[in-house]
């Protein structure tokens, strides 16, 4: 398998030093650029897209934060990979749908993604574990900076950088974090708080659209528009959005501890029971379980040390994931049989829950 | 939520309802599971709304081809079909299209945050060689030859420069 030494590097997203604060799971920034010249990938024939794809892997591949990185074309890679990616958030379902000419580049500890010929020519991608806004602007600006060396970005004063959609023109960043916002689900707060987000400029994505119990509680919320806002700006403002979501998620747990501690600890300790002994799991049912886990984690219910588990966990029990690990293509039921299988494994090394304690956070 | 709401791609029943907030403009959307999946509504890595709206509103209704970018042959048809443009100078050819769309789509119309260095380098080289090429063709229409030799050598030293960056 080419994507192999994805497996060897535990990946920045599950890495525990980084969350500092357990609501965000992972911050992500990303820029589309584009080079003079050429059309842009969806408008351009294959050939030019072949010789797009052959120039910028190289460039891209030779950046310092890329060595030892992995440089993978689409027309390479089998279903199953590029799944992978997809569940690994290192690339777009676009690209995984990209025809020939397409590729993206992936760093050694897979934090840093840029894809080559999506919507647009390049798309660079920084992720970093918790809420990291401004390490992850400075990583990306970094890189970026070091691509415009090399790279004629087509870029004009007024308009700034030039996107295929012009959704993306300006800045062409898209700053998001994914959020754990299980009591704020819990107590059906989430249609308000998508309302007063989406008020303020920003987008929420659930699962299923909005106000839906986006599975395992998690959101991602972020900017919806790229001109007119310098990107410092613009990471402010989330930042600002983001904290507000973050007191009232907690302002939710408090609440639900104080009318009933004991209904919201029996929703913990079932899904615990299912994750221990349940034998055919979906993975949008292990998304919800392991999001109460996660959750009796921060209310220490669990020990902290399990955070990052149950962080790799909402990674490994999508379905590709699944089919790695178990060598092998199978039909959605017997996915479920695997994940069942995989999950009992995982959990059985958590202990007993602990509910006398009642400290949050 | 609503059931009895159809979809506006395709008018089967709508499951998935979309609110954007925008600049204090509501835009509402309802989706069959189907379209929503197509859109990539529910692919949470890549989602707009705005580009959503931006392709139903544009309506494709199919009519005269409007202008051209005679860079990559994209027409004003295919823009309104396709919510993307061609290349990048697609921006200058469709500006009085895309000029009233931008105020609607952003916070702002002018691009303010991160300029790449190169980029405006070559800009403003570029620029400066347009100028000149003006001021040469002039004097030589008014023979001024000694103003022109000294245009053409401005040229020169531009040009080189010129390539240095492009290539470099």
């Amino acid at each position: 398998m080419k994507i192999a030494p994805l497996f060897e590097v535990p990946t920045e997203l599950a890495d525990p030093s980084g969350s500092k604060c357990a609501i965000v799971l992972t911050t992500r920034i990303r820029l589309a650029r584009n080079l003079t010249g050429s059309p842009f990938p969806g408008w351009a024939k294959e050939a030019q897209r072949s010789a797009m794809l052959a120039e910028s892997l190289a460039v891209v591949a030779e950046l310092p934060q890329m060595k030892k990185g992995l440089s993978l074309t689409v027309d390479e890679l089998s279903d199953l990979e590029k799944q992978i990616l997809v569940e690994r958030h290192l690339i777009s379902r676009e690209l995984s749908n990209a025809k020939r000419g397409a590729g993206v580049v992936i760093s050694r500890d897979q934090s840093a993604a840029v894809m080559i010929n999506e919507e647009d020519h390049l798309r660079i991608q920084v992720m970093r574990a918790g809420f990291q806004l401004k390490k992850a602007w400075n990583a990306i600006n970094t890189i970026d900076s070091e691509l415009e060396e090399k790279l004629n970005y087509a870029f004009s004063p007024t308009l700034g950088y030039l996107t295929a959609c012009p959704t993306n023109l300006g800045t062409g960043m898209r700053a998001s974090a994914m959020m754990h916002l299980p009591a704020l689900v819990i107590s059906s707060q989430m249609e308000k708080v998508v309302r007063a987000v989406n008020q303020l400029g920003m987008a929420v994505r659930g699962l299923f659209g909005e106000g839906s119990d986006a599975s395992g509680s998690i959101f991602q919320i972020s900017n919806q528009t790229t001109l007119g806002e310098s990107e410092e700006d613009i990471i402010k403002r989330l930042s600002s959005v983001l904290n507000t979501i973050i007191e009232h998620e907690l302002n939710a747990r408090a609440k639900l501890l104080e009318a009933d501690s004991s209904k919201l600890f029996d929703k913990i300790g079932r899904a615990f029971g299912i994750l221990q002994n349940g034998r055919l799991l979906t993975s949008a049912e292990a998304m919800n379980l392991l999001s109460l886990v996660r959750l009796g984690v921060d209310l220490n219910v669990f020990p902290e040390v399990r955070r990052p588990v149950i962080d790799r966990l909402f990674i490994e029990a999508q379905p590709g994931h699944i089919q790695y690990a178990a060598h092998g293509a199978f039909e959605s039921a017997r996915r479920d049989q695997l994940r069942a299988q995989f999950l009992r494994t995982e959990i059985a090394s958590f202990g007993p829950p602990d509910f006398n304690v009642t400290g949050k956070n | 939520m609503a059931n009895s709401l159809k979809c506006d791609l395709c008018g089967k029943p709508a499951t998935v309802h979309l609110t954007q907030i925008v600049n204090n403009k509501i835009h509402k959307v309802d989706l069959c599971e189907e379209c929503a999946q197509a859109k990539g509504v529910t692919d949470p890595s890549g989602f707009s709304l705005a580009d959503l709206l931006l392709k139903t509103s544009l309506n494709p209704e199919p009519q005269a081809e409007g202008i051209r970018c005679e860079q990559c042959g994209a027409t004003q048809a295919d823009f309104k079909k396709q919510g993307r443009f061609g290349c990048p100078a697609c921006y200058e050819v469709f500006k009085p299209v895309i000029e009233p769309l931008l105020g609607n789509m952003h916070k702002g119309t002018i691009h303010v945050g991160k300029v790449p260095r190169r980029a405006l380098e070559r800009k403003s080289l570029y620029d400066r060689l347009t100028n000149l090429q003006g001021e040469l063709d002039e004097a030589i229409k008014a023979e001024r030859y000694e103003d022109a030799a000294r245009f053409r050598d401005e040229i020169h030293q531009v040009k080189q420069a010129f390539g240095e960056k492009t290539l470099s």
